[in-house]
């Protein structure tokens, strides 16, 4: 039971850190007309990858402030003049930072974040083996009792 | 070994407490900008009060300059106006304003109900030049040097005590370099 326990600690601990995705929410938007079904593929991706600066829990797409909506306009304006992704995310990263980036790029200043999963899984698998090990290890009046129950 | 191991839980929840109480007194809304050390973004924009005459960041060149980035409609705005009065009226750097998502008249009629400290205004209603500035929360006041690169931006209210700590001593560097 306890290595159970230990067990699903250490998974909630590797996949709690990671992102939950958001529903793609479209903001409603008379004016998204795009001329492919691409383009507007990824516009919805876009504005979903953005944080909404103003108000921080919302992405670019879920938000109705002044800004978020000037960011949805200025990601189709950018998508129609034929921007690539790379650019508009620069244009953006320029104006708010990687903050502005719900998916941050991987440098030195976010190792610590993006490895975060992986260190606290081996933390846990670490924690795992000494403590199955030391109970094998243990003569038994644990296994002992539990033999004689089933 | 045995008796370390009941620490173990100690200094997890010391560590994980002193995080939090770090935490406390961060401001989350305060997001790093970009500009610091990077050339001011170029605008030009219709003066708030002379909507014939223009006013553009190359305007503010050749003294330690700064930027307020207000609206009426903004509380945190209302509460810095008596200080930027008192600043310009200090005249120790000039002090230009950015109206930021704003209608004119209401502009136009804050200034002369509360004072006008600006030596010129940029009227932004669509908020275009103030998104190349990174503006996401008014106020916002920025700290050019004579060259025009941003040195420092405050989020939120002007106050004295930011003005003595953060302003004064990086104008007073300016000033040394240039004299």
């Amino acid at each position: 039971m306890r290595q159970l326990a230990i067990v699903l600690l250490a998974a909630m601990l590797a996949f709690g850190a990671g992102s939950l995705q958001a529903d793609s929410i479209l903001a409603m938007n008379p004016e998204e007309t795009f001329e492919t079904e691409e383009q507007l593929r990824r516009y919805e991706k876009m504005i979903n990858d953005l944080r909404c600066v103003v108000c921080q829990n919302q992405s670019v797409a879920e938000s109705n402030v002044d800004l978020a909506r000037d960011l949805r306009r200025i990601t189709r304006d950018m998508i129609l003049a034929g921007r690539t992704d790379a650019e508009i995310k620069q244009f953006m990263t320029d104006r708010y930072g990687d903050f502005v980036l719900y998916n941050p790029p991987l440098k030195p200043i976010t190792y610590l974040l993006w490895g975060a999963p992986v260190i606290l899984l081996l933390l846990g698998a670490v924690v795992m083996v000494s403590v199955v090990g030391r109970r094998s290890g243990e003569s038994g009046d644990d296994a002992e009792g539990m033999g004689e129950n089933t | 070994m045995k008796s370390l191991k009941y620490l173990v839980p100690v200094v997890v929840f010391v560590v994980l407490a002193g995080f939090l109480f770090v935490g406390l007194f961060l401001n989350p809304r305060e997001v790093p900008s970009q500009l610091i050390g990077k050339p001011a973004p170029s605008f030009e924009l219709e003066e708030l009060r002379q909507p014939a005459e223009r006013f553009a960041t190359a305007d503010m060149l050749g003294k330690p300059a700064v930027l307020n980035v207000w609206a009426t409609w903004c509380a945190g705005c209302r509460q810095e106006h008596p200080f930027l009065m008192q600043l310009a009226r200090s005249g120790a750097v000039p002090l230009y304003g950015m109206n930021y998502r704003d209608e004119r008249p209401k502009a136009l009629d804050w200034l002369r109900r509360l004072g006008d400290p600006y030596v010129n205004v940029g009227y932004d209603p669509d908020g275009m030049a103030s998104l190349d500035w990174g503006v996401y929360g008014s106020p916002e006041t920025f700290l050019m040097d004579p060259q025009g690169t941003v040195v420092y931006k405050h989020l939120g209210p002007l106050g004295p005590e930011v003005w003595q700590t953060e302003f004064l001593p990086r104008i007073a560097t300016m000033q040394g370099v240039a004299q």
